[in-house]
């Protein structure tokens, strides 16, 4: 495959954290870094969901929906046309905890309700029931290399079919015990919607490839405290704020990148 | 809920055949193929009375015996578990490993890739680590390994085992996992991302899933009955397998097609018409190039609860000729969960292979939505194309389509 057909078009992003809540107020704060932080958001609602559900909503569910919403808006696309590849480290970490306190106290009194959604796929499952997306989902993880991962899965994905893809990279707080082994702070979901052609949604260009390094890449991103375990994304989406040419390589695993050149484009106004 | 999904409206193009150069897999009816063969042969199944965990509940489980005997090499032990015991068996089997090193020394190793399937990977370590948390609250110290506690720790383990630099990762979305690999496989190799893919899954028996399943009240108390008209639900099993595709078409085997959807429909439950079933069909046909009259063997996911076996049976029953042999294997094994999709891949490959199609074990009474599709008794003829279904919570579908080579 030649370098010319490694290449998709971003037409919408989402982003979501308690101090980045939406792509345009996150947009503002990642491209001056001396910015100040709004005051913490609360939880999205989980709006496509029935109105009963939406307060008993796993945090998965609530950012996963938040920001897979917003780059589907903001690519005028319709959600049940788009496939989808979803990404989170570690999952449910709070349905997880429960799982493992409850099983070590009383497993009789397991929650079946708890149980179907601690599966990784819960959030993927969800947003295809709320918006009837028949379009096939997969539900990933690679521990540090999720994000990069996840991301290329999505361009594998919208370069073989040549239909467009949705890319959703989650993590939400870690609970309990777990969070010693599996830290994770705060909820935190980025989103974009990949086309394999140029359209009048499309504000980027990126050409992509994978590429083994001589340099070993080591153990990937390390966490400082108070980072979610999804901070990976941050990179590309600081790119992406700053709206200027760029080229990122993110580490895949051990000598081995997942290479992106980022070209803004040009917006109609208005 | 109403289903309201709107059908993927154009079925995919044909893609180009994938040789499976090797493949094993290992369950409660065996190590390894050969074993796996023999029990199928002998209807020999695995399943017995569960005996796993502090107080069982009373049911049935296709568990692997000796993987309490058998702890990693050390140089491995830092991903000590069950999970990886079970992945660590199951490689040994069948010269994987050799084939693995082989393509590895032909391609490099940054180039073979490797994806896994699992639904709940090593979480039997983090429960094991809450029931014997320390006085301060935190996980016991043997247990302070941050890398089982993750849900790519399995297919991390098998990446450093196996020697692996290409890219890696897990795919889980509950009991299609392991045959959507197949898929990510087929586009690492299309876009010349990787030069080999090992695909596989990897499940082992834990609490969250033997009492989950029991709080929804689909665990049977008896060994499980699929597509019988009393069936009572499932049994849990485990199961580790694994493949390795690369481009071409010189080998006897051939990955065709696959097809992959949404049911859009409930969480654990499947749309009552499987309409993202069939889709999922449509689109592995499609792209083999296969017309469903060709179709000579289906490896059913038949899980023996009632609603998936009900779904399914309508499904086949409308879609293929009243000579396709189709039946489950679950009867022998359980329903390994994230590792069926492998499990079953693998023994739609010994079909191919041999010509042998095993029968639905432990069914006596078909279900009256059963087609004549669906078969009781094993039988053996030429088998040229073979599906493997597998159906997931979340509504994730995926169908593999195989072939044998030399007559596409």
């Amino acid at each position: 495959m030649s370098a010319s057909e490694r290449r998709v078009w971003i037409e919408g992003i989402g982003l979501w954290a308690a101090h980045l809540p939406g792509w345009d107020i996150a947009r503002a704060i990642l491209r001056d870094e001396a910015g100040t932080p709004p005051a913490p958001a609360p939880r999205p609602v989980p709006a496509l969901l029935p109105p009963n559900e939406r307060r008993r909503a796993p945090d998965t569910v609530a950012v996963s929906q938040e920001v897979a919403h917003a780059a589907c808006k903001a690519a005028g696309r319709d959600p049940r046309s788009l496939a989808s590849v979803f990404a989170s480290v570690h999952g449910d970490l709070a349905i997880t905890h429960y799982m493992c306190e409850t099983l070590a106290s009383d497993p009789s009194l397991l929650s079946p309700t708890k149980f179907h959604n601690s599966v990784h796929n819960a959030a993927a499952g969800y947003w295809t029931i709320a918006t009837g997306c028949m379009q096939p989902y997969t539900a990933v993880s690679a521990w540090h290399h999720t994000f990069a991962a996840g991301l290329l899965e999505a361009l594998l994905q919208s370069t073989c079919n040549h239909d467009p893809v949705l890319y959703v990279a989650y993590d939400v707080e870690a609970r309990g015990a777990l969070a010693t082994m599996a830290p994770s702070s705060g909820m935190l979901g980025a989103a974009v919607v990949l086309a394999p052609e140029r359209t009048c949604s499309a504000s980027w260009q990126v050409d992509w490839d994978s590429v083994s390094v001589a340099q070993a890449g080591g153990d990937g991103p390390h966490l400082r405290p108070g980072d979610n375990a999804m901070a990976a994304c941050l990179p590309l989406l600081t790119a992406l704020a700053r709206e200027a040419p760029a080229q990122l390589a993110l580490p895949l695993g051990t000598g081995l990148e997942l290479h992106l050149r980022l070209l803004p484009l040009p917006q109609e106004p208005g | 809920m109403e289903p309201t999904g709107a059908l993927p409206a154009l079925p995919p193009h044909p893609t180009s055949p994938l040789s499976v150069v090797c493949f094993t897999a290992t369950s409660a009816i065996g190590r390894g193929i050969a074993q796996t063969e023999i029990a199928l042969r002998a209807q020999h199944s695995g399943l017995r009375r569960n005996d796993f965990g502090a107080a069982p509940v009373p049911s049935f489980i296709g568990r692997v015996a000796g993987i309490e005997a058998a702890p990693l090499p050390q140089p491995l032990a830092r991903w000590e578990c069950r999970n990886s015991r079970l992945a660590w068996l199951a490689l040994l089997q069948d010269d994987f490993v050799d084939k693995v090193a082989a393509a590895c020394a032909r391609h490099g190793a940054h180039r073979v890739a490797l994806a896994l399937g699992t639904s709940t990977s090593s979480i039997g370590a983090t429960e094991e680590a809450y029931r014997d948390l320390s006085s301060d609250g935190g996980f016991p110290e043997h247990l302070r390994r941050p890398e089982v506690h993750t849900p790519h720790s399995t297919t991390a383990f098998v990446q450093q085992a196996l020697g692996l630099f290409g890219p890696c990762i897990t795919v889980a979305t509950a009991c299609s996992s392991s045959a959507k690999v197949f898929a990510q496989a087929e586009r690492l190799l299309r876009t010349d991302t990787a030069d080999a893919v090992v695909v596989g899954g990897v499940d082992s028996l834990c609490d969250s899933v033997v009492y989950g399943f029991n709080a929804l009240e689909l665990l049977s108390p008896d060994p499980c009955r699929p597509f019988d008209c009393s069936r009572r639900g499932i049994n849990i099993g485990e199961a580790a397998g694994f493949a390795l595709l690369e481009r071409g078409e010189d080998s006897e085997l051939l990955l065709l097609g696959y097809g992959e959807s949404s049911d859009a429909y409930h969480m654990s439950s499947p749309h009552p018409e499987g309409l993202g079933a069939r889709v999922a069909v449509r689109d592995a046909l499609a792209r083999g190039a296969t017309p469903a009259a060709a179709i000579d063997y289906i490896n059913l996911h038949g899980t023996a609860s009632q609603k998936n076996d009900e779904v399914e049976a309508k499904l086949v029953a409308g879609m293929f000729p009243a000579r396709t042999h189709a039946s489950s294997t679950k009867g022998w094994t359980g329903h390994t969960l994230g590792a069926a999709g492998i499990l079953e891949a693998a023994i739609t490959l010994v079909a191919l292979h041999t010509g042998f199609m095993p029968g639905t074990l432990n069914c006596e009474q078909l279900d009256s939505a059963c087609g004549p599709q669906i078969r009781l008794r094993e039988s053996t003829s030429h088998v040229q194309r073979a599906l493997s279904m597998s159906f997931g919570f979340g509504g994730s579908n995926c169908v593999l389509l195989f072939g044998r080579g030399g007559c596409a």
